[in-house]
C-alpha cells in the first residue's frame, strides 16, 4: 500500500509545519496591511509587503463546504472510503482545506462548527477537524 | 470600435476531430496530427502555409516542450510557437493568443491543437494519479482531495445557496447525452436518463459517475487566419467577434468564492468586444467537466438568472431544438474528454453550427454562438463569441 502523504517542508512552509508538530496551526498576518492568510508565502498577496508575522489560530471554525469521497483520490486513501474532505472557514477568517474525522463525520452539513485535532502521518502530524458537539 | 479589440481580427477556417473513444492505434501526438490533417483539409492550405502553432499539455506522454514537439512531429517550422497551460481553459486562450499574433502581423495562419490518448495510452489509475496533481501538493493532496471532490464541494455549496436538488442536477448529463446521440463521432452512443445518473456509482457526494466527464482518446484542431486570407480559402470562415479571459486562482483553497467565479468577467470582456449580449446568442458550448459546471457558467455568462440555471436543462431548453441549446455535440460528459481537447471541441462544434448543414443536430438559423472554457477548479476562464458574418 502506498503511504499517506506526510508534510513537505520548503522555504515558505518550514515554520508552518514545524509548529504543526507542536499541535499549533499558524496563519500569516501582514505586518503592513493586516491581511490574514492561510497559504504560507514570503510576501503579502494583498499589498505585496514582505513584512510577515506568524499568528496562531484557535483551531475553531465552520464547514464552508465538504464532499464525502466514495472513490479514493489515490490507492493510499482506498482503505479510508468513504471519507470527508472539507473547506473550513477558520474563526480568524482564512479558509483552509482539510479532512473531517470522527465517527459522526459523515453526518456533516454546511455551517457545522468544527474544532481542530491532529492525525499521525509517519513521524509527523497533520491538522484535521472534527465536528464540535 | 475600441482600440486593441480582437473583433474580426481572425476567422476560423478549418476544424478537425481525430477518431474518438478508444483509439489504440494512435499516440497522443498522432491524435493531434490526425485532427490537424482534417482541419487543414477543410482549408485547402498546405502544411507549409502554417506559420504558427499553439498547443497545450499532455498527461500521457512525457514531452516537456510540447509545442516544439508537435511542430517536429508535423514537420513544420513556424515563426510563432508555444505550449499554453491554463488547464481546460487553454484552447480558448490559445485562440486569443493566435488572434493577437495575427492581428499584430506576427503570424498569418496558426494551427491550434490539443489532445491526448487518455483512454488507452495510460492505465486508468495512472491517469487519475496524474490528475491528482491538480490539487495543491502540500496543502490539499495530503487530505485525499480528488478532482471530483473539488467540484463536488462547489456543487454542495451551490445546492446549499440556491436549494438545487441532486435530482435536478441529474438532468444535465441526460440532456447532454441526448445531444451527443446526434453527433456521429461522439464517444458515448447510448441514451441515459436522470435516473441512470442517480443510479451510477457514487464518486464524491453529490457527484456520481455520470456527472463526471469521460476519459477518451481524442485530439482536436483548428486553423486560424486573418479575415483577408480567409476569403481565398476553401472552407467557410467563421469570425471571432469577442474574446476575454479572467484568472482568479489555481487551487480551490485560494478561490475567492465557491459560488462566484471568473466566467462573469471573462464573458463581460467578450460581450463588450463583440458589442453583443447574452440575448443575442443562438447556442452555447460550455465547459462541462462535471454536471454542475455548465449550470454555473450558464448563469455567469448571463444566459439565465443566478440560482435558476438548472431549469434550462430540466425544461428541455438546453436540448438541440430548445430555446438555447447547450453543448450540441455532447460536451465532455458525452462527446469526448482528453485533456485540453475537451474545451477545443466546444469551439469546433460552434464553428460547425455556424456553418450549418448538421441535419438533426443543427441549431436552426444559428448566426452567433458563445463558447466558454475553464481550467483548474474554475480557476482560469476564457469566453469567446463566434459568428457567421464579420461584424
Amino acid at each position: 500500500m502506498t503511504a499517506l502523504l506526510e508534510p513537505t517542508r520548503n522555504a515558505d512552509s518550514q515554520e508552518f509545519w514545524d509548529a504543526m508538530q507542536q499541535e499549533k496551526l499558524l496563519l500569516q498576518e501582514c505586518g503592513d496591511c493586516g491581511a490574514l492568510d492561510f497559504m504560507p508565502r514570503h510576501m503579502c498577496p494583498v499589498c505585496w509587503s514582505p513584512n510577515r508575522k506568524w499568528r496562531e489560530a484557535s483551531g475553531e471554525g465552520t464547514v464552508h463546504s465538504f464532499s464525502i469521497v466514495r472513490r479514493a483520490s489515490s490507492p493510499a486513501f482506498a482503505s479510508r472510503v468513504p471519507y470527508v474532505v472539507v473547506l473550513i472557514d477558520l474563526a480568524e477568517g482564512p479558509r483552509m482545506p482539510s479532512a473531517l474525522v470522527g465517527d459522526d463525520a459523515l453526518s456533516v452539513t454546511i455551517g457545522d462548527p468544527v474544532r481542530m485535532t491532529f492525525e499521525a502521518r509517519g513521524e509527523e502530524k497533520l491538522a484535521v477537524f472534527e465536528l464540535a458537539k | 470600435m475600441p482600440e486593441g479589440t480582437l473583433r474580426n481580427s481572425v476567422a476560423i477556417v478549418g476544424v478537425g476531430e481525430s477518431d474518438i473513444g478508444k483509439v489504440p492505434g494512435m499516440t497522443g501526438l498522432g491524435l493531434n496530427a490526425q485532427a490537424a490533417m482534417r482541419a487543414l483539409e477543410e482549408t485547402g492550405l498546405k502544411p507549409s502555409d502554417i506559420d504558427g502553432l499553439l498547443t497545450a499539455y499532455s498527461f500521457t506522454e512525457p514531452y516537456f516542450m510540447l509545442g516544439s514537439v508537435m511542430c517536429e512531429y508535423l514537420g513544420i517550422k513556424p515563426r510563432f510557437n508555444a505550449s499554453v497551460i491554463v488547464g481546460g481553459g487553454s484552447p480558448a486562450v490559445m485562440l486569443k493568443h493566435a488572434a493577437e499574433a495575427i492581428a499584430m502581423g506576427q503570424a498569418e495562419t496558426v494551427l491550434i491543437c490539443a489532445g491526448e490518448n487518455r483512454a488507452t495510452g495510460t492505465s486508468r489509475d495512472e491517469a487519475v494519479a496524474a490528475l491528482l496533481a491538480v490539487g495543491h501538493p502540500y496543502y490539499e493532496q495530503p487530505y485525499g482531495f480528488s478532482i471530483p471532490a473539488f467540484y463536488a464541494m462547489i456543487a454542495q455549496r451551490y445546492m446549499h445557496k440556491y436549494g438545487l436538488s441532486r435530482e435536478d442536477l441529474a438532468h444535465v448529463p441526460a440532456v447532454t447525452r441526448a445531444n451527443a446521440l446526434l453527433h456521429p463521432n461522439a464517444h458515448m452512443k447510448k441514451p441515459i436518463t436522470p435516473e441512470d445518473v442517480l443510479a451510477s456509482k457514487p464518486i464524491a457526494d453529490p457527484l456520481h459517475m455520470l456527472d463526471c466527464c469521460l476519459i477518451s482518446d481524442a485530439g482536436g484542431a483548428m486553423i486560424v487566419t486573418s479575415p483577408e486570407r480567409a476569403k481565398d480559402l476553401k472552407g467557410q470562415p467563421i469570425y471571432l467577434h469577442g474574446i476575454g479571459e479572467h484568472h482568479t486562482h489555481e487551487h480551490l483553497m485560494c478561490a475567492p468564492s465557491l459560488t462566484e467565479f471568473g466566467a462573469k468577467e471573462s464573458s463581460r470582456i467578450a460581450y463588450d468586444m463583440a458589442g453583443l449580449g447574452p440575448q443575442d446568442m443562438d447556442f452555447a458550448e460550455l465547459y462541462d467537466c462535471f454536471s454542475i459546471v455548465p449550470v454555473l457558467e450558464f448563469e455567469e455568462l448571463g444566459l439565465g438568472k443566478e440560482g435558476e440555471g438548472i431549469a434550462h436543462w430540466t425544461s428541455g431548453a438546453a436540448n438541440v431544438g430548445g430555446a438555447l441549446p447547450i453543448n450540441t455535440h455532447g460536451g465532455m460528459l458525452s462527446h469526448a474528454h482528453a485533456g485540453a481537447a475537451g474545451g477545443l471541441f466546444g469551439i469546433v462544434e460552434a464553428v460547425r453550427q455556424l456553418r450549418g448543414g448538421l441535419g438533426a443536430r443543427q441549431v436552426e438559423g444559428a448566426e452567433v454562438g458563445i463558447v466558454h472554457n475553464e481550467g483548474g477548479i474554475l480557476s482560469s476562464h476564457c469566453t469567446l463569441i463566434l459568428g457567421r458574418e464579420p461584424r
